[in-house]
């Protein structure tokens, strides 16, 4: 595929390619346009497309008169808190074994992978109930747990993948420098590590940014983040689209972004490796 | 590479994520298992008292029920359907020689990162509202009626809304799996007369097929637990029309605050996604081999 | 300094006994080299010296003190890894200190022992550099110069020439040789490539399946091999090894005689016909098939005009022929 085509055949390869590119990502736009339009311009009807008066009127509204900020503020903490969380717990599990495999370490793996497959409606009820019963419910803490509990097995097989491809014979040679355990961690391991680690937190931020079934079954209005918020916000009577997608294109922008940078870290964390 | 020392601080370092993903697993499990034998109601003071089967034998029993799991796996299948096919198509297209390929590939991942309740609602609201809508307003502009999406068609809406959310996942994945194929591999094929056509089908089809593989596991344990595209845009109506299993077990325990009906359609949804996952792995697992 | 006896040591990995027990000696600032083919457990011996795996049983003493249960760390050894094993996010510098640092020398004293290693190897240059931005050979000295600065008491090599292309492994054989010769600290070291073994060693052990089968100096592994193994070990192109009636001639279940030992000329014992010849203007290397069948090759000097299909005469070099019974072992 990496031949020099003809011209004529690059030319509407690249035509379609990109008709198809601005079709799927049409919808996007049209929310970030839509937007910056008064709420009259954005009913009209026929569409505008772009509108004579554009306004920021919508964000600030949405930020500074509502309530979003709370919502976002806890998106932020609930995204990074059960990463935070995830990854202290992983991390020890990842490198025992990565570097110490037993000989069932493949069967605990695979494991710990299967118990992503369990449907999360089965596991509903205990969290509601025992969630409302030591007053976890609607709490940010009850969130940061069970988004933690959600993306763990992702969280290790990463870093089991990452920690895996440091060469054993790197931590030998610093174990014969005469480094102690702490010492290897610290000087060899964390610094060849750190990529890996940061590639790790980055999916799961994105993960949890926009998980959006524990988030919007724990909480009423205490611990909501972006996605109950949008989600209850949503149908607005046609009053409020302009608003809507202001707050709409507030809560997916921080995660675009990641998302940009993160794309190798998706097809090796949801594909647990199987395609390369 | 280990020494005594080091295998005992390496068990001691698994042992909290093992302990926490077996309690995760086991107690959440045996509770939904003991409360879907209970009669146990939110609203009702009386809590005691075995129904025995009598929560599945409801659910059995109950056309909606049925109807949520066709309404599941045609969800699951209509995706899987669409975001297969599509994302091979498009991958190999954006694989090609192709101006700004770094750039197309931002606009065509980007849906994926967009949460759930904002695309369904972005959908629901820009694209598919009879009155404000931008395909009723195309509609309109050809003189027709516009369609009433989300009442007239709520499953296959949902599907849409869903497919156009994981598309991006599956063309990522294939566009991956792509790069990796040699292009001597086709240099060679071509050498040897073969069209792009067979090019296409004995060449690049079987490197895909991991990758198919793989897109349809790992989709398919997401797809069977969606929620709140349907939370967003329907509620699972109108009526039941576009309630999942995983749905109506939501509105059992939520709504109706029937506890012990949710915790036997919980366990219903477990037995499901074994099914699922058994069917899968004979079908297509083999073709894993990792 | 650098004295190393194991007894009796055994190594085995679940059921599989990979070195059954050895018993070995490595004196004070000997070049010692374990040879063998792939799998024959040199490597693992090396890591069981070097601490990076326990012995099932036997004991290991380094300097008369018992090391067997002694941490890598303490053991005052350094190992120059296959893969060089170079930290890759520190300066070359920092690399060659890291022994140093971990043993909480004070960095002025760090300072001047890195300065000195540098310029024993020629990386004074390179010190700022990360080992991304070096060659194959200059990794392969800064792993060579961060053993070199903890001063210990042996120097263990895993195969430290494998990764480089054949002219620089010549070159680098004989740094390291030189840098033995200048340090005169025990050096252990690993290969599969016997002519590496044979011009580095002072002692030269070959291993195959965990045992040992032979110890001794280069010449005496090539005049006199204890058995057919090393015989065929040691020397290439291999010793010609023929049995059966032309053996029995001479009193042996086999005999053995090496390519270089064999004379062309009329009216030697053994006739054939030239096959395959290589012409390296220095040698000339031809594969003769004899009247009796067996095949042999023989090593002339310079070149020599024969070629395919040529009828030809041999003559093994009187005392050259070595005689092993049944069992493999060589016969006085």
């Amino acid at each position: 595929m990496a031949r020099a085509a003809s011209p004529r055949r690059r030319f509407l390869t690249t035509l379609a390619a990109w008709g198809v590119a601005l079709v799927i990502f049409f919808p996007v736009l049209w929310m970030i346009l839509t937007s910056f339009k008064t709420e009259a311009s954005a009913v009209a009807m026929p569409p505008e497309f772009l509108s004579a008066d554009w306004t920021t009127e919508n964000y600030a509204e949405v930020w500074q008169r509502s309530d979003y900020p709370r919502f976002f503020w806890n998106s932020v903490v609930i995204s990074v808190g059960s990463t935070l969380l995830g990854l202290a717990i992983a991390i020890p599990a990842a490198w025992s074994m990565a570097f110490v495999p037993g000989k069932r370490t493949k069967d605990l793996l695979m494991w710990m992978l299967s118990t992503k497959m369990m449907p999360a409606v089965a596991v509903l009820i205990p969290l509601y109930l025992v969630f409302q019963r030591i007053g976890l419910f609607d709490t940010k803490i009850g969130l940061i747990l069970a988004l933690m509990l959600m993306n763990l097995p992702i969280i290790i097989w990463m870093l089991y993948t990452y920690f895996k491809e440091i060469p054993g014979e790197i931590l030998e040679a610093a174990r014969m420098d005469g480094a102690s355990l702490w010492n290897e961690i610290v000087y060899v391991l964390t610094p060849m590590a750190l990529p890996g680690i940061a590639s790790t937190m980055l999916l799961n931020i994105i993960l949890a940014w926009n998980e959006a079934f524990w988030t919007i079954t724990l909480t009423t209005t205490k611990a909501a983040p972006l996605s109950a918020f949008i989600a209850s916000f949503s149908a607005p009577q046609g009053l409020f689209y302009a608003k809507l997608s202001a707050a709409s294109a507030m809560a997916i922008l921080p995660i675009l972004i990641l998302g940009w940078f993160s794309q190798k870290q998706l097809v090796r964390g949801l594909t647990f490796g199987a395609v390369k | 590479m280990s020494t005594q020392s080091t295998r005992l601080a390496a068990r001691l370092m698994v042992a909290p994520s093992v302990f926490v993903l077996f309690i995760w697993m086991i107690v959440p499990l045996a509770m939904t298992l003991y409360f879907s034998f209970r009669f146990y109601r939110l609203l009702t003071p009386e809590r005691s008292g075995w129904v025995g089967f009598n929560h599945y034998l409801w659910f059995l029993n109950a056309p909606e029920f049925w109807l949520a799991m066709f309404n599941t796996l045609a969800l699951v299948g209509g995706v899987l359907l669409i975001t297969v096919v599509l994302g091979v198509l498009i991958a190999l297209l954006i694989d090609q020689p192709v101006k700004g390929q770094a750039m197309l590939r931002i606009l065509v991942i980007a849906p994926f990162f967009v949460m759930p309740p904002v695309a369904a609602s972005i959908w629901e609201n820009l694209f598919m509202h009879p009155q404000n809508g931008l395909f009723s307003a195309i509609a309109r502009g050809f003189g027709a009626q516009p369609i009433l999406f989300l009442e007239d068609y709520p499953l296959m809406s949902v599907i849409g809304i869903v497919s156009w959310e994981w598309l991006p996942f599956a063309t990522l994945i294939f566009l991956t799996a792509l790069q990796s194929l040699s292009s001597e591999q086709l240099e060679a094929a071509e050498m040897d007369g073969a069209s792009a056509f067979n090019r296409f089908k004995f060449i690049i089809l079987p490197h895909l097929t991991r990758a198919i593989t793989v897109v349809i596991l790992i989709q398919t344990i997401f797809l069977l637990g969606i929620f709140g595209e349907i939370f967003t845009t329907t509620q699972g109506g109108p009526g039941s029309a576009s309630t999942t299993l995983p749905y109506m077990i939501f509105k059992q325990a939520i709504v109706a605050k029937d506890i012990g009906r949710a915790a036997a359609g919980g366990i219903i949804a477990v037995i499901l996604a074994n099914i699922v996952a058994y069917f899968l792995m004979r079908g297509i697992g083999r073709h894993l081999d990792n | 300094m650098g004295k190393i006896q194991l007894t009796q040591v055994r190594k085995s990995f679940g059921d599989v006994d990979v070195i059954p027990g050895i018993d070995l000696s490595i004196e004070d600032g000997e070049f010692v080299v374990f040879v063998g083919p792939s799998g024959c457990g040199k490597s693992t011996l090396l890591r069981l010296i070097a601490g990076l795996e326990d012995t099932t049983s036997g004991t290991i003493a380094i300097d008369g003190k018992d090391a067997t249960n002694l941490p890598p760390a303490k053991r005052g050894l350094a190992m120059v890894f296959q893969s060089y094993a170079l930290y890759p996010h520190m300066s070359v510098r920092k690399n060659i200190a890291f022994p140093l640092k971990m043993a909480g020398m004070p960095d002025s004293e760090q300072a001047a022992r890195v300065e000195r290693a540098a310029k024993v190897l020629n990386l004074t240059s390179y010190l700022d550099r990360r080992p991304g931005q070096l060659s194959g050979g200059q990794r392969q000295r800064v792993a060579i110069g961060r053993a070199i600065v903890r001063e210990p008491s042996a120097f263990l090599f895993d195969e430290p020439l494998s990764n480089l292309d054949a002219a620089l492994r010549v070159g680098m054989r004989q740094e390291i040789t030189e840098l033995h010769q200048s340090l005169k600290t025990t050096m252990i070291y690993v290969t599969h490539d016997q002519v590496e073994a044979m011009t580095m060693a002072d002692k030269i052990v070959v291993l195959n399946a965990g045992r040992v089968e032979q110890v001794g100096s280069p010449l005496e592994l090539y005049h006199r091999p204890q058995n057919l193994f090393v015989a065929g070990f040691i020397g290439s192109p291999k010793m010609n090894v023929l049995d059966g009636a032309e053996a029995a001639k001479h009193g042996a279940a086999t005999i053995g005689v090496r390519p270089e030992h064999l004379d062309i000329g009329a009216g030697g014992p053994w006739q054939g016909t030239v096959g395959l010849t290589e012409h390296l203007g220095s040698d000339t290397f031809l594969k003769v098939t004899l009247d009796s069948g067996e095949v042999v090759t023989v090593r002339a000097n310079g070149d020599v005009a024969l070629h395919h299909g040529d009828r030809v005469s041999l003559a093994p070099q009187a005392g050259k022929i070595h005689r092993f019974g049944a069992d493999g072992k060589a016969l006085a």
